[in-house]
């Protein structure tokens, strides 16, 4: 069992003889992986020491205060966050060699290719085909809202295999090489005026069988394991009282009193109490995590954020007056990153619009708090034992 | 590091207090007291305050208490509102014992006394003020001095008028009562004061108009030492009331979702429809975020951080909403069954709307959140 006093002397030995400031960025990174400091809890060899992951907050303290450099978690997230426990589960000994270092390192940028024109809360009824061809898989089809396929090497990709079988029970769980040629991805100009996500359009896309995830037909027990990570991916980080978009808000609040009205006050509180709340909330699973008892909160912070960011940035833009009436540009753009809190009010607004949608609708995740946490009964359905080539589409 | 979680000892002090009030306080019960002039359950507490010892949690064991915390004494609150139990507890065990002990750090003297025989269980005291009175009210009336027991400080202006005040939680039940005067803070004996219940909203939580005279009872302390003390004590009680509003609202949800389950319409039970699933997983949500703000408050009040007026005026601005709506939410989804007397639905509405009300409402506690993070009104 290894623990914090053991990994507080493997971290030093790491900065000895990778100094940080001499030492090349992706080097150091690379050299933390070997040492198994990447994330603690994965095994020896994959970046990690089979420790409790609770440590991994030791680790990260410890490099941080030595000034080494971050594998800048934002920029990799889908990698980070949904791809490298899916691989870690489910991928073979070779594939998990293959990826895991290159994706954690940074090197190589992962996306997800889940959602498609006419899948999307209802996931499971994704109609792209993969058959089988020799040693591979020829995949053809349409996926949308796909946020980094145009920085992308590799991605998660969820394919039909079984026409015949009911929707959840014909599909299966691949990683796609997005330098195949069959891969063209489209710049989708969305509300902000960026092009943040894409579509992806894939045409006889060759994949070997190597690179499938789990048995044939089993990949939306697979992608099971994507989401729920999706969902926990929060937890690590701390937020200071004022973090996060309530922040600017403040801020503007109480550099320009020229704009301040009792109505915009009185819901200035109401958005800090629950935005402090929210923060609470957070630290709250943050502790349940390390204490080892993990709660399903988890599913709670996303539904909150998403509503409160909305609601403090449409109030922001009300507060600022006439200038909420201008807009930044309106240049089509293609970040690398999204980020949430920058520019200016009318983006911030815009962008959060998306909160409530991405990652599962705040309606789908209401569903899922209100059968697994309160256990109440689910909707009728009348889809789950029918062929997903007979369902109306 | 603020704890906001629940430690051992904290869930088996939990696992006691509920059992008893399950054994001793169901709702049928609560029913019948309330047909009744006394809502308390007698026996009740005497088991929570002297054989539990919850009424000392706060105490520390040198004068007679337990040695615990405000996260204690919080849990316990969280079971008293999740069983809307008629008890003195956030009046007695927390806010007049967390006054006293803004008294207790010169010694001995009346205080110290009066807090051992609260900690026991063996006596009730109650803050005179309004159950409406926010912590950073001002309680103590202007005006001359006491013309009190002690000679020298006789008035000239001859026998000053008894002074009423309205609205006092728990005044029917005490023994003692903390009265602020202009000079200082007196405890009077309940025999020397006159109270005279009013008809309160909550039924589970008498209120009474308490009228004391000039000269009678012990003055406890002085202007500015009772100040800072009963200040301590309404910041203690409106923070550890958020704690009753989370166990409040939580009943209510699981009441509220057990009741769908069961209840069949259109051929299904009504809680498989999406806009009641909806409605109930937001008031999930809400309820977990009042459990943080809860915590946060109780600990922050333990530990005596400086945090400690921000973060209890956050948990009371953010638990009395979500205790409302979830009482509200409760009586709704519980169809026609939820409008009647019957269904003890009612008795957490009314404790909700009156808990909104108490230790300074909503808006009193965001204006301090105004003042202590420096987002000011308009000028």
């Amino acid at each position: 069992m290894t623990d914090a006093e053991e990994l507080r002397s493997r971290v030093r030995q790491l900065l000895a003889e990778h100094p940080p400031a001499t030492t090349d960025r992706t080097d150091f990174l690379k050299a933390r992986f070997d040492a198994g400091l990447a994330w603690v809890h994965y095994p020896v060899g994959l970046g990690g020491l089979d420790a409790p992951r609770a440590l991994q907050a030791v680790v990260d303290a410890e490099l941080a205060a030595a000034g080494a450099p971050d594998n800048d978690p934002r920029r990799i997230g889908i990698g980070l966050g949904m791809a490298a426990p899916t691989l870690l589960a489910y991928g073979s000994e070779e594939v998990k060699s293959r990826f895991l270092r290159p994706l954690w390192v940074g090197e190589e940028v992962w996306c997800q290719l889940f959602s498609e024109p006419g899948a999307g809360s209802d996931l499971a009824a994704l109609g792209t085909r993969a058959v089988r061809d020799g040693e591979d898989w020829v995949i053809d089809g349409q996926k949308v809202w796909t946020s980094s396929a145009h920085i992308a090497r590799w991605a998660i990709l969820i394919a039909r295999t079984d026409p015949d079988a009911p929707k959840h029970r014909g599909i299966t769980y691949f990683v796609c090489d997005m330098t195949d040629p069959g891969v063209e991805v489209r710049p989708l100009r969305q509300i902000t005026g960026e092009a943040e996500f894409n579509e992806v359009f894939l045409t006889g896309v060759r994949i070997p069988d190597a690179h499938r995830l789990g048995e044939v037909g089993d990949g939306w027990r697979v992608a099971q394991t994507t989401l729920m990570n999706e969902r926990v991916s929060i937890g690590g980080a701390r937020i200071p009282r004022e973090g996060g978009m309530i922040g600017k808000l403040a801020t503007t609040w109480r550099e320009r009193p020229e704009l301040r009205t009792h109505e915009l006050h009185r819901r200035l509180l109401d958005l800090w109490v629950d935005a402090e709340v929210a923060r609470l909330t957070g630290e709250r699973l943050r502790q349940q995590l390390v204490a080892g008892q993990p709660g399903p909160e988890g599913s709670a912070m996303k539904l909150g954020f998403a509503r409160l960011n909305q609601a403090i940035s449409g109030l922001e833009v009300e507060l600022l007056g006439d200038e909420g009436l201008l807009y930044g540009e309106w240049e089509m753009r293609r970040p690398e990153l999204v980020d949430f809190t920058g520019r200016d009010a009318g983006y911030r607004y815009l962008r959060s619009k998306g909160n409530s949608i991405e990652g599962g609708t705040s309606e789908v995740l209401l569903n899922i708090v209100a059968e697994r946490v309160l256990g109440l009964p689910p909707e009728p359905r009348n889809d789950k034992d029918v062929a997903w080539k007979d369902l109306a589409r | 590091m603020t704890d906001l979680l629940y430690s051992e000892t904290e869930d088996d002090l939990r696992a006691t207090v509920r059992a008893l009030l399950a054994d001793r306080a169901g709702h049928q019960v609560l029913l019948d007291r309330i047909e009744t002039d006394d809502p308390y359950v007698p026996g009740l507490w005497k088991s929570l305050a002297g054989d539990i010892g919850a009424a000392g949690l706060l105490v520390p064991e040198k004068l007679g208490g337990q040695g615990a915390s405000h996260r204690e004494a919080a849990v316990v609150l969280e079971e008293l509102g999740r069983a809307v139990t008629p008890l003195p507890y956030l009046t007695s065990a927390v806010v007049a014992t967390e006054t006293l002990l803004g008294l207790a750090g010169e010694g001995g003297g009346p205080a110290v006394e009066l807090l051992a025989e609260l900690a026991s269980g063996r006596k009730v005291a109650v803050l005179a003020v309004p159950l409406s009175t926010a912590p950073d009210a001002e309680p103590f009336p202007p005006g001359a001095p006491e013309a009190g027991p002690s000679p020298s400080a006789a008035s000239d202006a001859g026998p000053l008028p008894a002074s009423t005040v309205a609205g006092v939680a728990d005044a029917v039940a005490a023994d003692v009562l903390l009265v602020p005067r202009a000079d200082g803070l007196y405890a009077v004996p309940a025999e020397e004061a006159t109270v005279e219940p009013q008809t309160p909203l909550d039924l589970t939580r008498p209120l009474a108009r308490v009228t004391t005279r000039p000269g009678t009872g012990t003055r406890l302390a002085d202007g500015d030492a009772a100040r800072t003390a009963v200040r301590r004590g309404l910041l203690a009680g409106a923070g550890l009331l958020a704690s009753e509003q989370l166990g409040l609202a939580e009943r209510c949800l699981e009441e509220t979702v057990r009741y769908t389950r069961e209840r069949h319409q259109f051929n299904r039970p009504v809680g498989s429809f999406q806009a009641l699933k909806h409605r109930m997983a937001q008031l999930w949500l809400d309820v977990v975020g009042a459990r943080a703000a809860a915590r946060a408050a109780a600990d922050a009040l333990a530990t005596g951080s400086p945090d400690a007026p921000l973060t209890v005026a956050v948990a009371q601005a953010y638990c009395s909403k979500v205790a409302v709506r979830a009482a509200e939410e409760c009586v709704q989804l519980h169809g026609g069954i939820g409008m009647t007397w019957e269904h003890p639905a009612h008795l957490a509405l009314k404790r909700a709307k009156s808990d909104q009300i108490a230790l300074g409402s909503t808006g009193r506690h965001q204006d301090a959140i105004a003042a202590l993070m420096d987002l000011p009104a308009p000028a």
